[in-house]
This record gives C-alpha cells, structure tokens and sequence, in this order.
C-alpha cells in the first residue's frame, strides 16, 4: 500500500504529508513537517511534552495517528506566539524561571492554553488537576504553576 | 513486515464490512489510548486498524426511551461535559473522568475503556453497576448484550471477529435513585485502580432500598457483578449494618492479583470500604442530599 496522502491544518495554514498507518501525529509533525516543537518523553501518553490541540482538544499527539490528522484542525506550540510577540504564558515562564531542560515546556503551554481558554480563572488546584498529564523532572512544578497563574491573571487584565 | 491497512468507514455497516474484510487481525480504533501504546511496544500487530469515529453515532450522545444511548467512541471530555448524563448517572460520568490526564480525556471512550479488557478499567464497575448494555454490530446483524458479559479475561472480550460495540445504553433513573463511582489509588491523580467500586441504588418513598447493584473493578480477572452485595442492601434502608453486610459480600467476591500497587489482603479489605464509601454517596444521591 502506498503511504497515506493526509490534508490537515495546522496552526491555521493548509498543510500535508505522507505517512504510514503507524506513524503518529508526533511523529509527522516532527519528522515530515519539521515542527519539532512537540517533543517525544514517553511515547505512551503519560508525560504531556507532545500536548497539542486536535479540532479544539488537548490531546498528547503520541496517542494519535498522523493519518486521523486528515481534515483536522491541529495546533502545535509553533502556533502560541505571533511573530515574535510571545503569548503571555510563554513569557510568564520565562520571567518566573519555569523551565530548566526545556523538555516538557512546549506540552505544559499548550497545555495551560488550552485551560486558560477553558477557565480563564483557574484556582491553583484546578491549574495543577488540568496539568497533571505534564510532566517535569526539574522544575517541582510550583514556578510552572506560578507562571500558569500570572499568566491567567495578565491575559484577565488583573 | 506487511504494511497496516487503515479504514474510515463512514456507517456502521461499512464499518462491520471493513472488519470482515481484514486481512489478518484487525484492530478498532476509537480514542487510541490503548492501541496506540500497544502497537508502539510491538504487543500488537494488527492487519488493519479501523478508526470507527467518523461513523456519526459513534460519536452522539442522546436521550433514548427515558435513558442515554452514548456513542462508544465519545470521549470523556465530551460526555464530562454534558449535564444531562452527569446528572442522572453521575457515577458513569465520574468513572469515566477519572481515566488518565486532560489530555487522555480528549480521546479516551468507554467503549474502548471496556473493549481494551483491562481489570482496573475505571468506566466499567459503574457501567456494569448502572445495568448499562451495549450495541453491538457484526456480521451477523445487531445484538445487545449486559457490559458485565463483554469482557472474559485481561484483554479478552467475548465479541466475535468482526464484532464491535457501537454505543451503550443507561437506562432510565427510577425516582429516589443515585450511583457512584469510586477508585483507590496511591496518589491523587493519573494511575490505575488498585481497586474499583461501582454502586446504583434506588428507594422507595420510605428509604426503603428496593434495588441495588455493586461491580467491583481490579480485584479479579475482570471486572465482577457482586450480586450477593446488591441482595444485602435490598430492602434495608442502607444503614450501617446492611452496609457492613454489603461489605463482606464484596470482600468475598475478590479474587485479585497480589503485586507492589496491593496486596491480597489489601485489595479485599479496601473493596469493602470503597464499596461502603461509594455506596454511602450513592445514598445521599438519592435522597437528594
């Protein structure tokens, strides 16, 4: 059989890629399209690092298969900041030193995007429930949740 | 290595044609939780891989004869989010939820929750405990079958090649009843069950309990209907003592596996309390407490 032929978009632009039924969404985006933003921790769905938006959900892009990208509306990291104006989050946890390897980073703001669409005004408990499936090895997550909330509290014009 | 073939049958029928079909196993894809974690680690390889989620009732959540018929590819973030289904069966909805992290519930489903056979599967004891059945399409035509008959063993099901479940139905809520769900794990977030414990009761216009059923999930090879733990609350008015009764009935229904998340003697003793515990929010459901 021949490789799939998959029609997506991807951070608003028209965007496609061949692949075979086993290759990921992860592995697309990073191996056919060069979007090498999502990254792979566990490859099974338990870190969170490859976070992206699949037709308005937040789902780990290694639990997903490139060929279900067809017709889709994807959003990756790539698509968070515009030009060069970082989204708040992303200057949120530059300012509050809330990565260290930078791994899990793109997955944890894709990830609170998505939360702060949800619930713009998240209390610190339900910012860590939502973040959960993202896991850090370096930070101990209380500078990530920090920059999470003043995020939340900027982007509210707190 | 033979490359997999992929389909995105549109109906239920082409969906069933599809998995006949196949050339070698075929494989059902709903949210991919389970699959695509299995087909990684090399414990699956299926011919064919059959993503059933562009089948619109697959994917429809909708009253039916007083109760829900819930596709089985819905996930739990869409069926989370529909007031209706948590208000009348809050235990399904809240077994349901607890799979996995934001991200798992975008895509995980209780149809495939159920048909990945696992004993700790969360969504199944308040399922079974709700006298939930599925729909099931093969080639032989429709059937409908309890959800406590669906899985045989640790990633076994009882569906016949070409078989899969196309929705599942709760039924309609008696007044004065109320279900819940609830797990042990040992933090608070993203694990699996060391024990499970599904309850549905309802009562009559004196408390009387009238009928009550208890599944229990992760202390046997599947996840059981403990029968003898509903009959112990029947016709009490679920106090301490019918609780304690339901209780051992439970305990005895534990045939669990002995590991480092529990033991024998832990995972028995704990399906009492949680059964007790979810029994005791079940209650207060109920009467509206």
């Amino acid at each position: 059989m021949a490789k799939h032929h998959v029609t997506t978009t991807i951070n608003g632009d028209p965007a496609e890629f061949l692949c075979e039924t086993q290759q990921t969404l992860l592995d697309c985006l990073r191996d056919e399209l060069g979007l090498t933003g999502s990254k792979e921790g566990c490859a099974s769905g338990d870190c969170g690092a490859c976070s992206v938006m699949l037709d308005g959900r937040l789902v780990c892009a290694c639990l997903v298969l490139g060929v279900e990208a067809e017709g889709a509306t994807i959003e990756t990291i790539e698509g968070v900041a515009q030009g060069d104006e970082l989204h708040p989050l992303q200057k949120h946890f530059l300012e509050d030193a809330a990565l260290q390897c930078g791994v899990c980073t793109p997955g944890f703001i894709v990830a609170a995007k998505a939360l702060l669409e949800h619930n713009p005004d998240p209390t610190e408990t339900e910012a860590r429930y939502w973040l959960a499936g993202n896991l850090c090895r370096c930070t101990g997550y209380d500078k990530i949740i920090k920059a999470v909330m003043n995020a939340a509290a900027e982007m509210r014009g707190a | 290595m033979s490359e997999i073939q992929f389909a995105t049958p549109q109906t239920v029928k082409e969906a069933v044609k599809c998995l006949a079909g196949a050339k070698g196993k075929a494989r059902v894809l709903a949210g991919g939780t389970d699959l695509l974690v299995q087909l990684r680690a090399g414990f699956v390889r299926p011919g064919l891989i059959v993503d059933i989620k562009h089948i619109p009732e697959l994917r429809k959540v909708k009253r039916e004869d007083g109760g829900f018929r819930i596709g089985a590819a819905v996930s739990g973030a869409e069926l989370g989010a529909n007031a209706a289904v948590k208000k009348a069966w809050p235990g399904v909805v809240e077994g349901l939820e607890l799979i996995g992290s934001t991200q798992i519930q975008g895509r995980a489903s209780l149809g495939g929750n159920l048909c990945n056979g696992s004993p700790a599967a969360d969504s199944v004891p308040a399922l079974i405990a709700a006298a939930a059945t599925c729909h099931i399409a093969g080639p032989k035509g429709t059937r409908e079958a309890k959800v406590e008959d669906i899985v045989s063993g640790p990633g076994k099901t009882t569906l016949k090649p070409g078989e899969f479940v196309v929705s599942f139905f709760l039924p309609k809520r008696p007044k004065r009843s109320g279900d819940a769900y609830l797990r042990l794990i040992p933090r608070t977030e993203m694990d699996i069950a060391v024990v499970g414990a599904g309850v549905s009761l309802a009562l009559d216009s004196k408390g009387v309990c009238t009928e009550a059923r208890v599944a229990l999930g992760a202390v046997a090879p599947k996840a059981v209907l403990v029968k003898a733990a509903g009959k112990a609350l029947v016709g009490t008015k679920v106090d301490d003592a019918a609780l304690e009764a339901m209780a051992a009935a439970c305990r005895d229904a534990c045939k669990p596996i002995d590991d480092k998340r529990g033991t024998v003697a832990y995972r028995t003793k704990v399906a009492g309390v949680l059964a007790q515990r979810a029994a005791r929010i079940a209650l207060a459901r109920a009467t509206g407490e």
